[in-house]
């Protein structure tokens, strides 16, 4: 358990370091799931089941996705279906391929060693995290579901393709031509509702 | 550490979002790792706290950082230093 506790911390260390190396995002989004996959696996010889199953759901699987999401929707264009070709070269994905591997033959390792091995430290279950978050820490849950609301509500307010953009990116930056805007002037902010500043 | 010399080092907003990811995932496990130290629940359920913020954080963030790419046609964080006085 402990040979598994630092392998998986080396691997962690290692895919961090290549995912801020690498010149293209793709690639390093790639290292970066494998690092996040590593950091599970510490979680759990470190004795926290819960967790490293969360850090797998919500990290390598929901704000990953978003990354990946958020990086195809910057590259819309003609010459996007070359690029993504040329993003999904074997060379790409062999060195997060061989990382991940390891991480899967250490997964295999726990799965088949004794139930009785005992870890590096007692473990601590989702039981005792569970009644830890809605006993004294309840004050803090409601703030987190206060945050995460905000969330919502300040990404999709930042999102939302408003009406006159164009015009605001015409006033921002001023070295730009502005006489073909010179007109729209008046009706850049007809639109907006009357109540707000 | 290494999440910090990606945040000074790249110019990239994308990497940028990604550094302060790892950043905080090293907190989460500085948290879990003293949790399991002494045997206490409490480090995972501050872990539980920045994974949340850590999800909030990271969709306004790629929010942010589509509302810049429309704007600049860039998503190098220098092209969005209009604010500096």
């Amino acid at each position: 358990m402990v040979l598994t506790f630092y392998v998986a911390a080396a691997i962690a260390v290692i895919c961090t370091a290549l995912m801020i190396t690498r010149l293209k995002g793709v690639h390093a989004l790639l290292y970066l799931v494998v690092s996040f996959l590593a950091l599970a696996t510490v979680f759990y010889t470190l004795g926290a089941p819960y967790v490293a199953v969360l850090e797998v759901i919500v990290y390598a699987g929901a704000i990953m996705v978003l990354f990946v999401f958020v990086m195809m929707m910057l590259n819309i264009g003609d010459r996007a279906i070359q690029i993504e070709r040329a993003w999904l070269d074997p060379k790409a994905w062999i060195g997060p391929g061989i990382l991940a591997a390891i991480l899967l033959a250490e997964l295999a390792y726990i799965l088949v060693a004794p139930a009785g091995s005992p870890g590096i430290v007692p473990e601590v279950g989702p039981k005792e995290v569970g009644i830890a978050l809605f006993g004294p820490y309840l004050f803090g849950v409601e703030l987190v579901s206060m945050l995460l609301l905000a969330g919502i509500v300040g990404a999709y307010h930042l999102g939302w393709n408003a009406p006159g953009e164009v015009e605001s990116l015409y006033a921002m930056e001023s070295s730009r031509q502005r006489a073909v805007v010179s007109g729209d002037f008046v009706r850049a902010g007809v639109d907006r509702p009357t109540d707000t500043p | 550490m290494l999440g910090l010399i990606g945040l000074l080092t790249r110019r990239n907003v994308i990497f940028t979002l990604m550094s302060i990811e790892v950043m905080l995932n090293a907190a989460g496990l500085a948290f879990v790792a003293a949790g399991a130290r002494w045997g206490q629940a409490d480090g995972q359920v501050m872990f539980l706290f920045i994974l949340a913020m850590a999800a909030a954080e990271v969709s306004v963030g790629l929010a942010l950082v589509l509302r810049l790419h429309r704007l600049y046609k860039s998503v190098n964080i220098d092209d969005a230093s209009t604010l500096k006085g």
